[in-house]
């Protein structure tokens, strides 16, 4: 159960910037693999990409959209709070940062296939 | 509101129970006095004001961190029962009583005291005039209000993660004092806040302004500090 000290938006905000942060940082090592399946030659990138179309790869990528999405909206809201001073509304900040990363979700499930 | 209230208090020597009659407009502090002066005349509790103003009743109730004298039984009780234990973050000096020197000396730490303005070389100082409506008074009386009850500090997760961490009341008040025309140690006190341990620490939880019983917003103090100090100094070029 989540501490009475905890069960606020701001602090919500918090924890999704920090796990979705974490999540992108494990993410980088295996991107950077898969850009290096091109040095291999043409066959391997064609490999790999082939590999990509399967629905769940495709599943996986609309999580890291999505992850990607909302660290950036959780990031411009810290900023905009800690360099413009922005104190009003944090809770429905912290709620268009979140509906920011699902449109952003939604769009890009729109474009698959 | 009748029946009996539960009351699990987390003792030096262990949890202990209690059964209070409940009443109407009960405060949690009455339920605490009537332990002590009913129940368990051994039990150690701090107060000394009893309407908010004093700040020494602070204690966590039901999880959270309280005021207990102005927090109504009736609004915090789950099914009857309420756990009470001391503020978290401090060093416990028995059952419910926290050490708050560790709190003031953070206070201390961050500049917390106000330091008149030096008079200009060759003139006498004089009573600085500042409208009370003006800006710059309305942004230091933003947060003057706080009476050093330590609730904030109780519910910072940094100042659980990191005991150095000035925390939100101290930062708080450095930011009122930096706010204040008539104090002359702005740029020392931005710098005793700047550490690893100072504002810089924060990550905007906000859970300090969200229990906060004044109402006061100390992350926005704490953004404030970021702000001023980095503005200060940009591109780093200041070699500090």
């Amino acid at each position: 159960m989540i501490r009475p000290t905890r069960s606020h938006p701001a602090w919500i905000g918090f924890l999704v910037h920090r796990l979705s942060g974490l999540a992108l940082a494990l993410f980088l090592p295996v991107h950077f693999w898969a850009l290096s399946r091109a040095i291999e030659g043409e066959a391997a990138l064609d490999r790999f990409l082939a590999w990509t179309e399967d629905p769940l790869v495709k599943a996986s990528e609309g999580v890291l959209v999505v992850l990607l999405a909302v660290h950036l909206a959780g990031g411009l809201r810290v900023m905009a709070l800690e360099f413009l001073g922005w104190r009003a509304r944090q809770k429905d900040l912290v709620a268009a940062s979140f509906g920011f990363a699902l449109a952003v979700g939604l769009l890009f499930a729109l474009h698959v296939g | 509101m009748e029946g009996t209230l539960t009351v699990k208090v987390a003792r030096s020597e262990g949890p202990v129970e209690y059964q209070v009659p409940a009443r109407a407009n009960q405060t949690v502090l009455d339920v605490v006095s009537y332990i002590q002066r009913e129940l368990e005349p051994g039990l150690a509790y701090r107060y000394a004001c009893r309407v908010g103003m004093c700040g020494s009743c602070a204690m966590t109730v039901n999880g959270r961190p309280r005021w207990t004298c102005r927090t109504h039984v009736a609004k915090v009780a789950r099914r009857g029962v309420l756990e009470l234990a001391p503020l978290a973050h401090l060093p416990v000096l028995r059952d419910l009583v926290t050490d708050m020197a560790p709190f003031f000396e953070k206070w201390r730490k961050a500049l917390g005291h106000f330091r008149p303005r030096e008079a200009p070389e060759g003139e006498i100082p004089d009573f600085a005039l500042i409208p009370p409506a003006s800006p710059e008074r309305q942004q230091a009386d933003a947060g003057i209000e706080c009476i050093g009850c330590g609730v904030c500090h109780a519910a910072c997760d940094i100042v659980g993660w990191n005991p150095d961490y000035l925390g939100p009341a101290a930062l708080n008040r450095a930011w009122t004092l930096v706010n204040d025309l008539r104090d002359g140690a702005g740029a020392e006190r931005l710098a005793a806040v700047a550490g690893d341990a100072g504002c810089h620490a924060c990550h905007s939880t906000q859970s300090c302004t969200a229990v906060c019983v004044k109402g006061l917003d100390p992350a926005a103090a704490i953004a404030g500090l970021k702000r001023r100090i980095f503005w200060q100094d940009p591109f780093g070029w200041g070699g500090g």
